[in-house]
């Protein structure tokens, strides 16, 4: 048992344990603040606000992206909004109900105190927001809109169009920006992690790879802060952008940073159904939609009508059959189960028949065409530019696909990994959606990290460690610099058949259809035993052109690849270690009568923490038992 | 519908550069069996996957989300940043816009602030730059005053949303004959002209954003238009006007200058 999985937990109510925690963290003085440095991988919603906050504090920050610019992280991607408990429209929402919605629509395999904690700074998010001139969207009288999102009963998310993530994520860019202004920020773009450096058993640094020049490079910091995302990649296709990969977390995997609950990943029910082989991507609509549209499959089978010529009688609005006082607000895995639900049973649409209708005719008749559009106008848009069909005038078809990984790098209450001194933030951790993440709360967590947590908890690690003084000459340094180029050096030398590409693709589909919506024991042994064999082949069989020096995609996408390879692995082994269904787990061998995801609360009430021991040998599972005294555990009913 | 698409032949003009210092010059490709409900960057796959396998090195271009939003996607198609149709990124553009056997001339967006990093692939961090120099409310994270404190017309947070749309991707620099930035940049003065909470450093805001303009080497505004004609996300022009006013308000009434 080599992880030290100490949660440290601050002790009292779970109403005080953030304040308590916060008097205590040990803070260091403003002005020896700027005679430390971090390190902050990517430049979403999460590390960008982190850069900023903590460039302001006093520290030296460098921050690391692989995009051109800071601005094209993909938390910019997120449409619908961000939650918070302000209950401005009076409708009975409160901190403790918020943090009651995210335990209980994670399945209870969340961290409560953690989860508290994220209610309760939910509120200065909006603020800080507000106060950067991000423009939310008003009501009338000036103040601020909400609207409601699936999982919850009251209105608390606050948007901007539907295009909320990119008004937060500028937001922090912009701050981030004011303090490169101000040399307090020092911007490295186009770079990609290829090791993080542990020296004297704490995170000191990091090893990339310039993706124009191809010039390995070293970094050094007192600290480093991984916000590098989440690895839904791993599928192939998924609504995450394409250079979103899972590489840096999975060498901090690596180096010892215990990876939490990689099973847990999250299916969104409102994408835009796969139309071709040449298919690179989903695209996600937000389930905003679903406040306003019906989803529905024609009752009978074969039923090949056009759909508006489908009358009310031969419909089955099947979500609000099944879950009256939800209806088409249920939470995210639910609709997705219920979706593949119906296409199992051959009522599927389209021309793949992997498809439901998602209809908008009764909200356009009831409000007004105007109205809708000024809701959902980009959404309509962009539906209409990918499958050139305008949602005005006959249903959309919808099909879930993989959005958000709820595991990630386990993290304790400070957000530090089992390696000291290296922080995750983000989607990049585990710690506040259990198995199954609530819409409009990704970006809630992102800014909660990097804003108001991060600041406090990376000053106390700062403040009460003892470090060497390291440079770059380091051997620790030396060393992963060599693996990093003796890795490269591989890749470039196998001089097979098969593109990264062509991997991907096949690693994907094992994923979508063993390690996906739906799991068996059968199904994930066989899924580990192909993914093995495909690794396999992967090292000798890989074709790469061009040259390592100066750009070049190939190389790139084959050193993500390589570690998704090994990722989906350990994820089939962490969904076959629980039999147990919760969230977006679902384990066929554990349903209830009606279909639903069937907990093993007994057993299974904790988190899973995988432990790298050796290449080609079994990781190590840990346990983190976890205690639900404020939220009850019930079995989540919709209906 | 989806899935109705038909295969069509693409004959491919693509701009193959080394790096930065590179001449350049175009190489042809065709492309044969493209489904028109391809995405015109999976084209690009198709084109580079052949590559590969031909043993050649494949075709930069940049690209990330691929729908739309995080504007790293760029390219001229057969002279028009992002291609033909209005309002829509390169990466939403599909091939059904095309006929069977058209010939495409696939360019990076030109300009002396966006040098070619190597074939499409350009280097656009100039325009942090300009973002550097004052696109920002100088707030700390912090105990910032209850939202609702501050109510904000909707019609101007409406206008101030309109501007903040842009995805920052440089199509109305490519497009503009004197490649200058002035739609984007007054974009954001404008976006925080119209908000109370950028009011305090408008002045400094304006005229340092058009100095930073200047310095990384974008060109002056002589209302061509094309910009605002390129624009993925329609950023209207209205805002250079916006952006003019409060660069003329911030030298008059400097106190500095």
């Amino acid at each position: 048992m080599a992880l030290n999985l100490d949660s440290k937990i601050p002790e009292g109510p779970i109403q005080d344990k953030w304040e308590k925690h916060k008097f205590k963290c040990k803070l260091v003085n403003p002005a020896n603040k700027r005679k430390h440095s971090v390190i902050i991988v990517g430049t979403g919603l999460a590390g960008g606000s982190a850069a900023a906050s903590l460039a302001e504090l006093g520290y030296e920050v460098k921050s690391f992206c692989i995009q051109d610019t800071p601005r094209r992280a993909h938390s910019i991607a997120a449409q619908g909004g961000i939650n918070a408990a302000k209950n401005y429209p009076n409708d009975g929402d409160s901190v403790w109900r918020l943090f009651y919605d995210t335990v209980k629509g994670g399945d209870y395999r969340a961290r409560e105190a953690n989860v508290y904690r994220l209610a309760q700074v939910s509120n200065n998010i909006i603020d800080q927001c507000v106060a950067q001139g991000v423009p939310f969207a008003r009501e009338y009288g000036g103040y601020l809109a909400n609207r409601s999102f699936g999982g919850a009963q009251v209105s608390r998310t606050f948007y901007a169009r539907g295009q909320t993530g990119q008004q937060l994520l500028l937001g922090a860019y912009q701050s981030m920006m004011k303090e490169v202004a101000k040399g307090k920020v020092k911007l490295y773009t186009r770079r990609e992690i290829l090791d993080i450096v542990v020296i004297d058993g704490k995170a000191r640094g990091i090893i990339v790879r310039d993706l124009t020049t191809g010039d390995i490079e070293r970094y050094v910091a007192d600290a480093v802060v991984l916000a590098s995302g989440g690895y839904g990649n791993v599928y192939y296709l998924s609504t995450n952008a394409m250079a979103s990969n899972c590489s840096a977390a999975w060498k901090a995997y690596k180096k010892g940073a215990g990876f939490a609950n990689p099973c847990f990943t999250q299916i969104h029910p409102t994408c835009i159904p796969v139309s071709g082989d040449h298919q690179s991507k989903l695209t996600l609509m937000s389930e905003s939609l679903r406040n306003d549209g019906r989803v529905w499959v024609p009752k009978t089978i074969g039923d090949s009508r056009h759909p508006n010529e489908i009358p009310e009688e031969d419909r089955d609005y099947y979500l609000e059959r099944i879950y009256p006082s939800f209806g088409n607000l249920v939470p995210r895995d639910v609709a997705s189960r219920n979706a593949k639900n119906q296409c199992d049973d051959d009522k599927g649409v389209g021309q793949t028949k992997l498809a439901v209708y998602l209809d908008f005719r009764d909200a356009i008749n009831r409000d007004g065409r105007d109205v809708i559009e000024a809701k959902y106008g980009n959404l309509f848009d962009m539906y209409q530019r990918i499958t050139d069909e305008s949602p005005y005038e006959q249903p959309m078809r919808i099909y879930p696909a993989v959005h958000y990984t709820m595991g990630g790098l386990w993290v304790d209450y400070n957000l530090q990994s089992t390696i000291p001194g290296l922080h995750v933030l983000g989607e990049a951790n585990f710690s506040d959606h259990g198995a199954n993440r609530l819409g409009a709360s990704a970006l809630m967590q992102g800014l909660a990290d990097g804003y108001f947590v991060i600041p406090y908890t990376l000053g106390h690690y700062i403040a009460s460690t003892q470090m060497a003084k390291v440079d770059t000459t380091h051997p620790e340094f030396q060393k992963a610099e060599d693996e990093a180029r003796a890795k490269l050096n591989k890749f470039m030398t196998i001089n097979g058949t098969k593109t990264a590409d062509d991997f991907h693709k096949e690693l994907g589909r094992i994923m979508w259809d063993y390690v996906g919506m739906s799991r068996s024991e059968t199904g994930l042994k066989e899924a580990i035993a192909k993914i093995q064999k495909l690794q396999e082949e992967f090292w000798t069989d890989l074709k790469i052109t061009g040259a390592a020096d100066g750009v070049n995609n190939e190389l790139e996408k084959a050193g993500r690849v390589a570690d998704f390879l090994e990722l989906g692995e350990l994820m089939a082994r962490d969904a076959l270690m629980r039999p147990e269904s919760c969230g977006g787990h679902f384990r066929e061998e554990s349903q209830t009568e009606e279909n639903e995801a069937l907990r093993d609360d007994a057993n299974y009430a904790h988190s899973a923490i995988w432990e790298f021991i050796g290449e080609k040998q079994e990781p190590v599972r840990h346990k983190e038992e976890l205690t639900f005294e404020n939220v009850p555990l019930t079995q989540r009913s919709y209906k | 519908m989806s899935g109705n698409g038909k295969n069509i032949t693409v004959h491919l003009k693509v701009w193959r550069q080394k790096n930065r210092k590179d001449s350049g010059k175009f190489e042809d490709y065709t492309l044969d069996n493209i489904s028109t409900d391809m995405s015109f960057l999976e084209m690009l796959d198709v084109l580079n996957n052949k590559l590969v396998k031909e043993g050649k090195d494949s075709v930069a271009f940049d690209h990330d989300c691929r729908e739309g939003i995080c504007g790293m996607c760029s390219l001229m198609i057969n002279g028009q940043a992002h291609g033909p149709l209005k309002e829509t990124t390169t990466c939403q553009l599909h091939m059904r816009s095309f006929e069977d056997k058209d010939t495409i001339v696939i360019e990076p967006f030109r300009a002396r602030a966006f040098p070619v990093v190597k074939d499409l692939m350009t280097d656009r961090s100039a325009f942090d730059k300009i973002i550097q120099a004052g696109g920002y409310v100088s707030v700390n994270t912090g105990n910032a005053q209850d939202a609702n404190t501050l109510p904000i017309n909707k019609e101007n947070a409406d206008l101030a949303m309109d501007a903040a749309a842009c995805i920052g991707c440089g199509a109305c620099v490519a497009s503009c004959p004197n490649a200058s930035a002035m739609l984007f940049a007054s974009a954001k003065v404008s976006q925080m002209a119209l908000l109370p909470q950028g009011k305090v450093e408008a002045a400094k805001r304006a005229s340092g954003m058009v100095a930073a303009m200047d310095e990384q080497g974008f060109g002056n505004c002589s209302n061509h238009a094309e910009c605002e004609a390129s624009c993925p996300k329609g950023i209207n022009l209205s805002n250079i006007a916006r952006m003019n006013r409060e660069f003329f308000k911030a030298k008059i009434f400097s106190k500095n200058d």
